[in-house]
């Protein structure tokens, strides 16, 4: 493999509430022979809020990115979030329409071509690593572990804009898991919203729609969810025990973030890959595991 | 939550503004249903989100912009990538949500004062900075135990800062803000 160097955009959840999903994404990109290089003193995108109130708005946020890293001599750019990948390329995809990019240009007050690539860390897992790379990495399997994936609704979709992996029935954390010795249960919830920002604002609504999740995924006899999306971990995890309690629930579900997985399948532990940062603590479990590879890691 | 839609006169600037921002033709729209089907957040709505397209369909200005649905929408696009005719549903709950709040139109102000809890932050500093962003939403909506419970918890793992985590360049974020604001008035 041709060791590629991309644009990092860890985004503002990975230095808050996510920093073990941008810890070990690093660690797991480092293992597998990725270059990241943080977009200089990159600037928040502006999420869902900067969308739901002006589209132009939202767009030059995420253009001063776009801008410096063009100047970064890379071959694309990538990010683990995908509420930030909605927007990077969601505004990439509306800048192809000229008087668009001349609107955002003269509001950024600089020029940007808006045309690198711009790709999830997971996409960029399965295309230029691949699953087979990642199996061979694998030197403790996670065997013994049963798991529901769940992508959240936005890393596929919109499809025309995200052009990744299926938006209705997605398989790129499938895959993955599968190569690295975990039992990956069907999962009819894999891309349901869990309620996203409205934790805040309408815990009513994240209680019932994560609880869903939470309800689905025990029903299905999972040991944990593992998810590829900072806001999904966070309304699963750290609300776990406010969603229990609005729903009269019991539920003690880890819920990991992939990259986690990945390290910990590479026979890799501590803080980078902060197993310790989850709520829901998933130590019992992994001890539980087989004590051929539960050992290491209890 | 129900609703009935009332027959109203036909708002044709209206219309055509929709059609404008969001770059959607809603006359592709046959109510199909397909994007209430797979909508999360339904079950919250006044109206459901083909009947909001329709309400724009039929030119109900007030009737969209006075509801419920459009501000408590999660843009999780399943109406979007569902659609049967490619009208990207979810672009149009945005637009109608900025129309409201142009209109002063604010059906759910919690939701109004977080979106403009955490710009402010992103002007101020760069990125977001949570803590500040809870006590600004705190004191526009007196809402004092906002995730109370959830502080200790985020502290505990080190996944709350003290201090904000602003950006060298943040002279050039306020600058966009600004002549964005220009731009729009």
């Amino acid at each position: 493999m041709t060791r590629s160097r991309y644009a990092y955009y860890p985004g503002c959840s990975g230095q808050g509430t996510s920093r073990e999903y941008d810890s070990s994404t690093r660690a797991m990109c480092q293992d597998l022979g990725f270059e990241l290089i943080d977009i200089p003193d990159w600037n928040c995108c502006g999420s869902t809020p900067a969308h739901a109130v002006d589209h132009l708005l939202s767009a030059s946020l995420v253009a001063r990115n776009l801008a410096i890293a063009e100047d970064m001599d890379v071959d694309g750019i990538i990010t683990p979030c995908p509420s930030c990948l909605k927007n990077l390329k969601t505004t990439q995809h509306r800048m192809l329409r000229p008087e668009f990019h001349a609107e955002v240009q003269k509001v950024l007050g600089r020029v940007v071509r808006a045309d690198l690539p711009i790709k999830s860390v997971l996409q960029v897992l399965v295309e230029d690593a691949g699953i087979e790379r990642i199996a061979q990495e694998s030197t403790a399997p996670l065997t013994g572990l049963k798991v529901v994936p769940y992508y959240g609704c936005i890393m596929n979709r919109p499809p025309d804009v995200m052009r990744f992996d299926d938006p209705e029935n997605p398989m790129a954390l499938d895959n993955i898991l599968t190569a690295i010795g975990i039992e990956v249960l069907p999962f009819a919830l894999k891309t349901d919203c869990c309620g996203a920002s409205l934790g805040t604002t309408r815990r009513d609504v994240v209680a019932r729609l994560s609880g869903r999740v939470l309800d689905a995924a025990a029903a299905a006899g999972a040991d944990a969810i593992v998810t590829a999306c900072p806001l999904c971990q966070m309304n699963l995890d750290m609300r776990q025990a406010q969603i229990n309690k609005a729903n009269g629930s019991h539920h003690r579900l880890p819920v990991f973030y992939y990259s986690q997985l990945i390290m910990l399948a590479a026979g890799q532990l501590g803080e980078r890959i902060g197993l310790d940062k989850l709520c829901v603590s998933p130590f019992s479990l992994l001890s539980s595991l087989g004590s051929q590879t539960g050992e290491a890691r209890s | 939550m129900s609703a009935t839609i009332q027959t109203k006169s036909y708002d044709a600037a209206f219309v055509s503004a929709v059609r404008r921002e969001s770059e959607q033709d809603l006359a592709l729209c046959y109510q199909c249903g397909n994007c209430t089907a797979g909508c999360p957040v339904s079950f919250a709505y006044d109206f459901p989100v083909n009947q909001i397209m329709y309400l724009v369909q039929t030119g109900r200005k007030m009737e969209a912009l006075s509801s419920h649905a459009i501000w408590l929408c999660a843009s999780c696009e399943t109406c979007t990538t569902r659609c049967p005719n490619d009208i990207d549903v979810a672009r149009v709950m945005d637009v109608l949500r900025h129309m409201a709040r142009q209109e002063g139109l604010v059906a759910e102000h919690s939701i109004h004062a977080f979106w403009d809890s955490f710009l402010s932050s992103v002007e101020k500093y760069g990125r977001v900075f949570e803590l500040g962003l809870m006590a600004s939403y705190i004191g526009k909506t007196g809402r004092v135990l906002t995730d109370a419970d959830l502080a200790p918890v985020a502290l505990r793992k080190g996944k709350l800062s003290f201090k904000p985590h602003d950006i060298c360049g943040v002279a050039e974020v306020r600058d966009i803000f600004k002549r964005y604001r220009e731009h729009r008035s």
